[in-house]
């Protein structure tokens, strides 16, 4: 069966790693390898890369993070943040990233999607969804939620898989960094509205927020940063929980 | 220490190209990313990686004249390991894009995964092993690798299905033939495990230990 991924999300700024991590045995929890390689080790589904300075500085840094983290860690990367291009994308594609994130420039340029899942394949694609409730729904904002764009998120998600989007990275404002739960009716709708996997994001706080999202909410993975981040929870523990509730997760463990 | 031998990976213009020479580095080989036919040919092992459409990927392989490269391989049952589209690309057709003319070094038709299910398969799966392999040695029965694809293959001879992972169905996740070994995952992004799958590859290619 196919297992629900475990995702941790880490914030890059300058080449450092924000929402600054106390873990022990870690040389350098800023550095983002570092950071990479722990996660791999211990377990972790796949990683996202988010470049929050979204400059063009910054992508030049995110390629050489990228490229340095794909000769240690065998497992799938995904990096967004200020992509405007395909050229961006083959950057860093080309570095070693499987997926590339795109937020507020799918918003402004549509064809975007459908040109990067020309040029690179659908799966590649990740359109990143940041949605907050409004009266009927739920309403799409861009430029790191600062800009209400009045499109309606389930109509989005649904016009992004239609261009191509080979995934939705689904981030609740309403819920992201209460760390109160997930929002798990949008989830569920967006979920049961599109064909390809959502990832939900936003609001992590518990396990059983993780649980909840995944079984009612119909999410096919989940991402999640500060209670990775701040040691509240470890990838092991996180999965051992989830994997007695009865969702189906990779083991842990000599690899696997 | 002595240098292991050099594998050649097959550059057609597409592909994850960058994650494969990086496990097969960590493995403590040389390898050379080519779109030469002749380094090809030369090679003790060879991978070819595979990402995106098979449409591109056939186009790509014929442009580069790695098509022929590929069938000379088969022909010869030279050591070959190919990943995800890889794969796909060796049987007859593809019915992606509307109907799609492969090499066909490996008869059988590749599918759609069947309707109602998320697609693509992305993420980790179970690999159930139906034979016993050198390929697997070290690795446990039903580990879990990294598929991200929409189509699968289905091969006419069912004796080459080593492996088959459930997703809509059961379908064929490793395909060995001879020295032609197929995954429709991606070892190179499937952990430890998948790096132990290439290196078991590596070893029966070169006869190394």
């Amino acid at each position: 069966m196919l297992t629900k991924r475990i995702i941790p999300c880490l914030d890059v700024t300058g080449g450092r790693v924000v929402k600054g991590t106390s873990f022990k045995n870690l040389r350098d929890a800023g550095d983002p390898v570092n950071l990479a390689s722990f996660y791999y080790k211990e377990g972790a589904d796949e990683l996202v890369f988010l470049d929050i300075t979204a400059t063009p500085e910054g992508r030049a840094t995110m390629a050489e993070i990228v490229e340095r983290i794909s000769e240690e860690v065998f497992m799938p990367l995904t990096v967004g943040g200020g992509l405007r291009s395909t050229a961006d994308m083959r950057r860093l594609l080309g570095a070693g990233a499987d997926k590339v994130a795109i937020n507020t420039a799918a918003v402004l340029t549509p064809a975007l999607i459908s040109e990067g899942a020309a040029r690179f394949g659908s799966q590649c694609i990740v359109v990143a969804i940041d949605a907050m409730r409004n009266k009927g729904g739920w309403e799409v904002y861009t430029h790191s939620g600062t800009k209400p764009t009045g499109i309606d998120a389930v109509a989005w998600a649904k016009k992004v898989v239609e261009l191509g989007a080979g995934e939705l990275l689904l981030t609740s404002m309403d819920a992201d960094g209460h760390r109160a739960g997930y929002d798990i009716e949008l989830t569920r709708t967006i979920s049961g509205a599109v064909t390809v996997p959502v990832i939900a994001s936003g609001g992590a706080g518990t396990l059983e927020d993780l649980y909840q999202v995944l079984d009612k909410g119909r999410a096919d993975a989940v991402l999640a940063a500060s209670i990775f981040h701040y040691g509240v929870y470890s990838i092991k523990e996180t999965k051992e929980y989830l994997a007695k509730k009865g969702i189906p997760i990779r083991t842990v463990g000599k690899g696997r | 220490m002595k240098a292991k031998a050099t594998v050649a990976i097959i550059d057609y213009g597409a592909g994850n190209l960058r994650s494969v020479a990086n496990a097969v580095t960590r493995l403590g080989y040389q390898s050379v990313v080519t779109d030469k036919p002749a380094e090809v040919l030369r090679a003790p092992a060879v991978i070819l990686p595979g990402v995106g459409a098979a449409a591109d990927t056939m186009t790509g392989l014929v442009r580069t004249e790695m098509a022929e490269t590929v069938r000379r391989l088969m022909e010869d049952d030279r050591p070959l390991f190919a990943v995800c589209v890889g794969l796909q690309i060796l049987l007859t057709t593809t019915e992606e894009g509307g109907g799609y003319e492969c090499l066909g070094v490996v008869p059988g038709i590749v599918r759609r995964l069947p309707d109602g299910l998320k697609i693509p398969h992305m993420g980790w799966n179970q690999v159930t092993q139906r034979r016993k392999q050198t390929l697997f040695k070290g690795i446990p029965d039903k580990t879990n690798f990294y598929f991200v694809h929409s189509y699968y293959a289905d091969p006419e001879d069912k004796s080459v299905v080593a492996a088959t992972t459930d997703y809509g169905l059961p379908w064929c996740s490793v395909l060995v033939k001879g020295n032609l070994v197929a995954t429709q995952f991606h070892p190179e992004k499937s952990g430890t495990l998948g790096l132990k799958m290439y290196e078991n590859f590596l070893k029966m290619a070169t006869g190394g230990e």
